[in-house]
């Protein structure tokens, strides 16, 4: 992959300049040479009429930039993986107990779980994202202090986890008791905000492939979270993005966290039902 | 010792004799380059990694200046020759004195 | 730094044409280039400088830098606040005189690099990099 990437460099570096490239690229995302990612998908049943095929953010970006994400060694992303492996195994609390005790090898518990969240908790009776469920453990399983939402310690957990299940298309559930939620999110999804008077959709969904100023628009899929980010070399969370996004629209944002947020991370996410799970990939 | 700081190498395990091998190497570290403020508008520290050294058996392979403008998580790539079997070891010098290091083994055949 | 949407248009329809822009660079990068080489000549050639062309977001720009036979190179960035980036030292185990880094840039500028070669002589390349200044991204 590394060497189809750097010959899709040369090949680019002779042909038109990036900026010109409106629509996404043709490149195929394959990391370590051994993880095929679907970057392209037909788009799920809820959105017929709106979008024919989701799209990876990967494609909206330069060579430059994809193919760090082709090689856990370029990716800086994963230095955070190994941060949090450290947290795992570290015992946190009054119970004595780290996430390890409860969870075991991380690489077998996680496998598919990020794949298929926001989902529905039966107990607590609401959608649950992934940090939710992590600060739950923290504090009801393992007797510790709450992280953080979308703090640097959540983020580089919802890493680890996120890269279990990397390959695996993203299928979170939006029927059921979770279709409420789902709804909202929808409904936030489409509602413009600020003085700049625009929504997800105007983005995201009417004008992706077009450039904002200079910045290629994506579809805004949520499979690459955590992202780590060359604009501030760490990890960023879907909320952290969501609240710069609310936040560039000039609104007051809502929180990391905020059922807001939470309704609108499960309804984006299911936009990109059937792309691969990338977390944490790597975006500008 | 400036926190979560983390050392990570990729060389291979085995080389011919006389074999020029690829290395690369990342270390965890804000590189705080001095010409940021904080938000009372006070100037932030430089606090970077200043070198980085890579050596083959106590011979050099590499000897790297490092100035504010390398990015935070300070990247590396480069090649090194194998005469024989033994021991490259990597180091890294932070600006606070602290120093930071990583070896690994290399067979021969 | 500016561009004009004419000037980034100009550019942009142009990647030759940015390889015979004048080499220049500011005060402080030609001060780093004479306290590296002492003063002595520096031919054009010889040393190869890969940067983008147009680099996503400034704080992250990867380069490499290849001179065969150099015993060490600097990497000046012409643009910056000081123009110091990294300076590489090559070993007598070095298997080439070839490194790539990741690089902050504050803006559209040429990047430079000067190798200093066995026999003391100079060699310098430079590569205009465009840094975007994002709408959401940047």
């Amino acid at each position: 992959m590394k060497f189809k990437a750097m010959t899709a460099i040369a090949a680019l570096a002779v042909s038109a300049p990036a900026l010109l490239l409106a629509d996404a690229d043709d490149d195929t995302l394959i990391v370590n040479g051994e993880i095929e990612m679907i970057t392209k998908a037909p788009a799920p049943e809820h959105l017929s009429g709106v979008l024919d095929e989701i799209v990876s953010g990967w494609h909206m970006r330069s060579d430059e930039t994809q193919v760090m994400q082709a090689d856990d060694f370029d990716n800086p992303g994963m230095i955070y993986t190994e941060q949090a492996l450290d947290d795992w195994n570290a015992v946190n609390g009054t119970k004595g107990k780290s996430c390890a005790s409860c969870h075991g090898d991380v690489e077998e518990s996680m496998k598919g779980v990020r794949a298929v969240y926001p989902k529905w908790n039966d107990s607590k009776e609401k959608v649950y994202t992934m940090e939710m469920q992590i600060n739950d453990c923290l504090t009801d399983g393992m007797g510790a202090d709450a992280w953080k939402k979308s703090g640097a310690q959540m983020a580089a957990m919802e890493a680890l986890i996120s890269v279990q299940s990397r390959g695996m298309p993203m299928n979170v559930a939006i029927d059921g008791p979770a279709e409420a939620t789902w709804e909202w999110g929808k409904e936030l999804y489409y509602t413009r905000t600020g003085q700049l008077d625009l929504s997800c959709a105007s983005c995201h969904e009417e004008n992706y492939g077009n450039h904002i100023r200079s910045d290629h628009l994506s579809q805004g899929q949520t499979n690459g979270f955590p992202v780590y980010r060359l604009k501030n070399a760490k990890l960023t969370t879907v909320h952290g993005r969501f609240k710069g996004c609310v936040r560039d629209t000039r609104a007051e944002t809502y929180s990391p966290g905020s059922d807001e947020f939470v309704a609108l991370e499960l309804y984006v996410a299911s936009r990109g039902n059937g792309l691969s799970v990338e977390g944490p990939s790597v975006r500008n | 010792m400036a926190s979560g700081v983390k050392p990570r190498v990729k060389a291979p395990k085995k080389a011919e004799a006389g074999e020029v091998v690829t290395i690369k190497t990342l270390i965890s570290h804000k590189m705080e380059s001095g010409q940021r403020k904080d938000k009372e508008g006070n100037i932030i520290p430089r606090s970077i990694i200043n070198r980085f050294t890579c050596d083959f058996n106590g011979k050099n392979v590499i000897d790297v200046t490092l100035e504010p403008a390398i990015s935070t998580n300070p990247y590396f790539e480069f090649e090194a020759t194998i005469p024989e079997a033994g021991e490259l070891k990597f180091t890294w010098y932070d600006d606070d004195g602290s120093v930071y290091d990583e070896a690994k083994n290399v067979a021969i055949g | 730094m500016d561009f004009t949407r004419r000037e980034t248009l100009a550019l942009g329809a142009g990647a030759a044409a940015l390889t015979v822009l004048p080499f220049r660079v500011h005060a402080a990068a030609d001060e780093a280039i004479a306290a590296f080489t002492g003063g002595a000549d520096v031919a054009d050639g010889g040393v190869t400088l890969t940067a983008p062309e147009i680099a996503e977001n400034g704080n992250t720009v990867p380069i490499s830098v290849d001179a065969e036979g150099a015993v060490s190179i600097l990497v000046l960035a012409s643009g910056n606040p000081t123009p110091g980036v990294a300076t590489f030292n090559f070993g007598e185990l070095a298997g080439s005189q070839m490194a790539s880094t990741r690089i902050r840039l504050a803006g559209t500028q040429d990047v430079v690099a000067v190798a200093k070669m066995a026999d003391g002589s100079f060699a310098k390349a430079s590569s205009t990099v465009k840094v975007t200044i994002g709408g959401c991204g940047g």
